[in-house]
């Protein structure tokens, strides 16, 4: 009962998408102030029919109802409480219904905190959201119903995939899909500016917050992901360049690209047309990531649907919104006027040269993850694109963009003087030079890949924390102690700044370490035996059988010691777990982490001389690549929470202002509550 | 909108700014196709069946995908007379290849189901894997393995539907060297 409820409110959100994308577009048109008035409350609406849709589902995994045909598929009934509920979106169906879900969401909260919009943007917007969700909703329906009976209903599930029952993936996909899903508002916000044909700096105003809402969830979601590669797959690393990987990464590039040009649309009045594309490109990244990740095109861990129908009806879906955006594109952007003027070196100069970068960073990856389909498609030749395509071409773009950084973040707007801001850079240049010289001192017969790799992450560091000193003491007449008081008072949005630069800053320090300064040890033995790996001793202590609450395990405890001392460091328990519902298997690495690294090491199968293999690696700084990625997260926070930027956002009277007036960050009149 | 005194000099400097921003625009095309080129050069690994091995039509030493069948019973672990590594046949029921792969397989990885394995041949034929796939799903076959008896011939279409179907659904489970 309580799962054809659930199938009956999609059915009628979809009812309700309709009336959405329809009544208030015919009505902005028209400037019929009635029909308008239909969006808020029917995106409100919406949501909540959605969410009692997403519930029911939810309720069906939870109480383990079998007749439902997608818990059959996707649970079992010994499973945690939290793997039950996260399999309600571990699945085709009940991922897409959890993507409508937040997409309507979205569209409430635009709903609920847009009343200063103009009228006709608010409509549009909805509008154009509603349309978005009216696609996914038909694809549901008509492909992939979540609520689909079983008859008759089998006494035991299916079990999900036990590689998905970890923590942090039970939480990846919402993050990510409220990431994904979040530059949908970007998307409609766009296309409403564009049949308004109107772009301006309250424009940019409104849209940065929802932006930068979407991009600290998806930096979340795909930290989260990372963290579940490193720790559940067992294989060692946090980046593969896996093509779900790229999926997520090209809109992360993208939203980022976005969130820095709609400062220039909203501080300059300038770049708008460039800033619109950019959103449009985005959100259709995201689109293409789910085609992806959801048609099956692409093989890979995340890729469980298998219907080549659901493929091309999404792809139809693609075409539709990625094309008809960028037709209405072509057709509108000319009319937009550009604004303020600026030159080459500047602020401007240097927010362009990041999106260029970015784009050009994000177009790499583009074409590395789709150019195998393309050939596949077109010449039936079988080729793979691997890791090392990606290394070649991405990073020396991100050594550009991270070396330009530290400058560019220093120049003034409309125009500014490269001399004046390397003088200030001096201390920064000391200071990186200093750091890399410890750290080879430090970590010494590591690759000059390596030290560079250290090199970029201590520029950008200090060259943040010199831009915020700058900020705090702008000149010599300030005291170091009024400096700081002033610190203190600078705008959260500067803050949120500094710390997502730092963010970057730290990522890149854990990166290196993860990567280029891991050492890696594969070998055979009986318990008893030692291996060594770089400046560490593992010794395989004992296997033993252990049961648990849905599988049988065998257990591997290493002993770690520090070679040149013997000192005793840490046991590492590592497990290969054979689940009883499916039978498949899954290896659970051993991890010892402190702020120098991980010690990780993975029990393989057993030999045929009794020995077992092992994996031993000696990973250095990997926990900043968790702490970077938090501090990227809550530098988005802070920046958002900024009184500027509150998402209820500006009247666009108070706005008028702001082209051509270089007001200092926090100081724009009228900010909404 | 103009922030300058003069219409003539503002029309003439955002006409300067247009002509910096495409030439920022062409350099960053220009980058990105030479780093795409030269790390296409090297980076592109193409995929052949053990039939197209033993036919000779890949060189020794150079990095190519091999797909196909874990043949049964062809598994040996020698264990630490090896290094820790693990044999297997590869086939594609026509022909063989034996393949040495030092690592940890991946979960899934079982006899008598399809696997792909990224690596090289060395002098005596034997396929060096520096990384091995297998499905991560129990009900699906991986597209290559597919792909390697159908250039074999030896592919039975009664399986097709269903290997079909899965092909794109199946993920995989890499494990590196």
């Amino acid at each position: 009962m309580i799962a054809e409820l659930g199938h009956f409110a999609l059915t009628l959100a979809a009812a309700l998408a309709l009336i959405q994308a329809t009544v208030p577009m015919v009505g902005a048109a028209r400037r019929d102030h009635a029909m308008m008035a239909v969006a808020a409350p029917a995106a409100i609406v919406q949501f909540l029919v959605l969410g009692l849709s997403f519930a029911a589902l939810m309720h069906a995994y939870v109480t383990s109802d079998f007749s439902v045909k997608n818990v059959v598929l996707n649970s079992h009934s010994l499973k945690p409480m939290l793997y039950k509920i996260s399999g309600t979106w571990g699945n085709h169906e009940g991922s897409l219904l959890l993507w409508v879900a937040v997409l309507a969401l979205f569209g409430a909260l635009v709903a609920l905190f847009g009343r200063n919009l103009p009228p006709t943007l608010k409509a549009r917007t909805l509008g154009v959201q509603a349309l978005i969700t009216l696609g996914f909703l038909a694809f549901m329906l008509l492909t992939s119903n979540p609520f689909e009976r079983v008859f008759p209903p089998p006494l035991e599930g299916n079990d999900l995939n036990p590689l998905l029952q970890d923590p942090g993936l039970a939480f990846h996909p919402p993050m990510l899909y409220v990431g994904y899903v979040g530059l949908s508002i970007a998307f409609s916000f766009a296309c409403a500016a564009l049949i308004e044909g109107k772009v301006d700096a309250a424009w940019a105003r409104w849209v940065r917050p929802w932006t930068l809402l979407a991009w600290i969830f998806l930096t979340a979601g795909i930290a989260l992901g990372s963290w579940w590669a490193y720790y559940e797959l067992g294989w060692g690393g946090f980046w593969y360049w896996d093509p779900v990987e790229n999926a997520s990464f090209m809109p992360w590039l993208a939203a980022t690209a976005l969130l820095h040009s709609a400062i220039v649309v909203e501080k300059r009045d300038t770049l708008k047309s460039w800033t619109i594309l950019l959103a449009i490109i985005a959100f259709g990244l995201s689109l293409i990531g789910t085609f992806l990740v959801r048609s099956g095109v692409l093989t890979s861990v995340h890729a469980f649907a298998v219907d080549p129908d659901r493929g091309i009806f999404i792809l139809l879906l693609l075409v539709l919104a990625i094309g008809g955006s960028l037709a209405l594109y072509a057709w509108r952007a000319p009319g937009l006027k550009g604004g303020g003027l600026f030159r080459p070196v500047s602020r401007e100069g240097a927010l362009v040269m990041n999106n260029l970068l970015l784009s050009t960073a994000a177009a790499t990856v583009f074409v590395g993850t789709l150019y195998p389909l393309f050939l596949e498609v077109v010449t039936g030749e079988k080729i793979s694109v691997g890791p090392p395509y990606f290394n070649i071409t991405f990073v020396p773009i991100m050594a550009v963009l991270v070396a330009a950084l530290g400058v560019g973040a220093m120049l003034p707007w409309k125009r500014g003087d490269l001399p004046a801001v390397t003088r200030k850079l001096t201390a920064a240049t000391i200071f990186t030079a200093g750091a890399t010289a410890v750290a080879i001192l430090f970590w010494t017969g590591e690759s000059a890949l390596a030290y560079a790799g250290l090199a970029f992450s201590f520029w950008l560091g200090a060259a943040t924390m010199v831009h915020l000193w700058q900020r705090a003491r702008p000149t010599k007449r300030v005291s170091v102690a009024d400096g700081f008081r002033r610190m203190r008072d600078l705008p959260r949005a500067v803050w949120g700044m500094t710390l997502a630069h730092l963010g970057v800053a730290v990522l890149i320090f854990g990166a290196t370490g993860a990567s280029v300064m891991t050492k890696e040890t594969i070998a055979a033995g009986v318990p008893g035996d030692s291996f060594t790996v770089g400046d560490y001793r593992f010794t395989l202590d004992r296997v033993e059988q252990v049961p648990g609450p849905n599988y049988r395990a065998e257990r591997g405890t290493f002993r770690v010691y520090d070679a040149e001392s013997g000192d005793f460091i840490a046991d590492l328990a590592s497990e290969r777990r054979r689940y009883v519902a499916s039978g498949q298997e899954t290896t659970e690495a051993g991890i010892a982490t402190d702020l120098g690294g991980d010690l990780y090491a993975v029990l393989g199968q057993p030999a045929d001389d009794g020995g077992w293999s092992v994996r031993l690696y000696r990973k250095p700084l990997v926990p900043w690549l968790w702490i970077g990625s938090t501090l990227l997260v809550i530098g988005g926070f802070l920046s958002l929470s900024d009184r500027r930027l509150r998402v209820g956002a500006p009247t666009r009277s108070g706005a008028q202002e702001a082209p051509g007036a270089d007001a200092p960050a926090g100081a724009a009149p009228e900010p909404a509550e | 909108m103009s922030t300058t005194t003069t219409g003539l000099s503002s029309a003439r400097r955002r006409k300067k700014t247009r002509l910096y921003l495409v030439l920022g625009g062409l350099g960053c095309l220009a980058l990105a196709t030479l780093l795409m080129l030269a790390a296409f050069r090297d980076n592109i690994v193409f995929f052949f069946g053990p039939s197209e091995v033993v036919e000779g039509k890949v060189a020794t030493g150079q990095t190519f995908r091999l797909g196909g069948l874990v043949k049964d019973g062809s598994v040996d672990r020698p264990g630490a007379a090896d290094e820790g590594a693990v044999w297997f046949t590869v086939t594609d029921n026509a022909q063989d290849v034996r393949v040495r792969f030092a690592g940890l397989l991946p979960d899934l990885f079982r006899e008598g189901q399809g696997v792909v394995a990224l690596g090289a041949l060395n002098d005596e034929g034997v396929f060096l894997a520096d990384e091995v796939l297998a499905r991560h799903d129990e009900t699906y076959m991986p597209p290559e393995a597919v792909e390697a008896m159908k250039r074999a011939g030896t592919w039975k279409h009664t399986e097709e539907g269903a290997a079909e179907g899965g092909a794109g659904g199946a993920g995989y489970a890499p494990a590196a060297q």
